[in-house]
């Protein structure tokens, strides 16, 4: 079954941790990641670009219309995301257990099962 | 020769090569390497030159010059560079290892992703991209999942396993089993790569039928996978919705496969104890057996789900058996048989109980609540196919 866990962040959170937790989160994905590789479980992983520079994106009139981002005004923004293939919904939330975002308060860890998926996953 | 027909030689020799390699020379990890190559090296060259007199000695003599090859690569391994590399290519083997094999794929320190994965190469003969494609991941992870796989038979040890332990036969058929349902269950992507896993399953599942033809629950799945597999043209509209059993074409169902289905389950059934699998091939054979799905014989249906909850509980079992009791004292019985779900973590908001539940609210007149339980199963779902089937169904409500 495969699964997203999408890693929500707020910008007030991660600018009010230390060199050394920011460091500690790097390394913890560094490990997250090792380890599912290793397990066969990775498809893929995403990180995205600061939302200050999202552009927003909308046809009117036929006429494209490019404005700042982010698309939503929220408090928290995505930061990027796990593709994962694992056995069962609960091995899905086992591994978004292990991201090191998922300790820290106001930085949010979310899993959704995959619907429908096209394109070249191995390109 | 054409080339399906040197396809199908390579998924029946390569198995038997790599048993005999391992049979020899222990190593796993490398003998399966080695009989890939070699396969590499068939499909590359049969074709052109033609199959070899001896396709199962060509296989073997280059799979174990692979074998040396590799070997002798390997300067930390010289030692036994001089062992293998000493001992003349192995004869055609004489024995058939293809089962001894199935069991060490379905090493018990492996994931069910795993053991499924490579069972299907290093028994079925799957290339690593066709069972990514089957599975819809990419080939890098499932060539990881592979690789990772065969470690670990390394670490613990890749010598046959005790072809007795019933424990290793259980995980074997439920690795069958999955594979078998993978094939089997419509969902998005290649349906023809997905047709081919059941009919891989059902293939291998014969195999192990051939060695142990006494064993109640290999026949048992086998005739459960027989049964249900004739029912698949039914199963979809050819533009690919869902056909739920009552309204099925049964004049289309595959005739030949469930006569053999029907005399599998039957020949289990008379076995000693009895077990799920069994169980399961019993209730799809009951369901093939009536001529039409009002003439279907519920009771029976109903008495078989009782023994196979009292025998392996699971609220799947328990949400079947409300089926077959809402058709037999109507779908009130049935509603409070699934009330009984409602407290259990696993079922708390699973399409298949929001699903039945809308049913069985459909009949018994409660069109509102019914149709709110049709959209909420639509949502539950991960199914594509289902979703439109209940959503059809909730719109279905409102006219």
């Amino acid at each position: 079954m495969r699964f997203l866990i999408s890693l929500h962040i707020n910008p007030a959170v991660l600018d009010a941790l230390t060199d050394e937790e920011k460091a500690a989160i790097g390394d913890g994905h560094g490990t997250f990641m090792e380890e599912i590789k290793a397990s066969g479980e990775l498809i893929t992983t995403l990180a995205l670009a600061d939302p200050s520079q999202a552009a927003v994106v909308s046809v009117r009139g036929a006429a494209p219309v490019v404005t700042d981002g982010p698309y939503a005004e929220a408090k928290e923004f995505l930061g990027g995301f796990y593709l994962v293939d694992c056995e069962d919904r609960e091995r899905a939330l086992a591994l978004a257990a292990k991201i090191p975002d998922a300790a820290i308060e106001g930085l949010g860890v979310e899993v959704r099962q995959v619907m429908f998926a096209d394109g070249n996953l191995d390109a | 020769m054409t080339e399906p027909a040197i396809e199908d030689l390579l998924r029946e020799f390569a198995p038997q090569v790599l048993g005999a390699l391992v049979r020899r020379h222990g190593r796993f990890e490398d003998c399966e390497d080695a009989v890939q190559e070699a396969v590499l090296a068939a499909t590359v060259q049969w074709p052109g030159e033609g199959v070899p007199e001896s396709p199962r000695a060509w296989l073997t003599t280059v799979a174990s010059r692979r074998l040396v090859d590799q070997v002798r690569s390997e300067q930390a391994r010289r030692v036994r560079e001089v062992a293998v590399s000493a001992e003349p290519p192995p004869e055609v083997p004489d024995t058939d290892d293809t089962l001894l094999l199935l069991f060490l794929c379905c090493h018990p320190a492996l994931t069910p992703a795993s053991q499924t994965a490579l069972t299907l190469r290093a028994v079925g003969g799957l290339t690593t991209a066709e069972i990514a494609r089957a599975f819809l991941v990419p080939e890098a992870t499932t060539a990881a999942r592979i690789s990772r796989a065969k470690q670990r038979i390394r670490q613990a040890g890749s010598s046959f396993p005790p072809p007795d332990g019933p424990d290793r036969l259980g995980v074997v058929l439920h690795v069958l089993y999955l594979i078998f349902n993978e094939g089997y269950t419509a969902s998005s992507g290649d349906r023809l790569i997905r047709a081919d896993l059941a009919r891989e399953a059902i293939r291998l599942t014969r195999l192990v039928h051939a060695r142990l033809p006494d064993d109640s629950e290999v026949t048992g799945l086998l005739a459960l996978m027989l049964l249900t597999d004739a029912r698949r043209d039914t199963r979809t509209t050819s533009s690919g919705d869902l056909v739920p059993l009552d309204e099925q074409d049964r004049t289309r169902w595959h005739r030949p496969q469930i006569d053999e289905g029907m005399t599998l389950a039957k020949a289990s059934l008379a076995g000693s104890a009895l077990g799920p699998y069994q169980l399961q091939a019993a209730i799809a054979a009951t369901h093939a057996d009536a001529p039409t799905a009002a003439g279907t014989d519920w009771r029976q249906i109903h008495a078989l789900y009782l023994i196979l909850e009292r025998i392996a509980p699971n609220p799947m079992v328990t949400l079947n058996r409300a089926i077959a009791l809402a058709e037999i004292d109507g779908p009130a019985a049935g509603l409070t048989l699934l009330a009984t779900l409602d407290a259990d973590d696993r079922m708390a908001g699973h399409h298949r109980l929001l699903s039945v539940r809308a049913h069985l609210l459909e009949r018994s007149g409660d069109l509102a609540a019914a149709h709110d339980c049709y959209r909420r199963a639509a949502k539950a779902t991960a199914s594509l196919a289902e979703q439109r089937h209940l959503e059809s169904r909730a719109r279905r409500l409102h006219r």
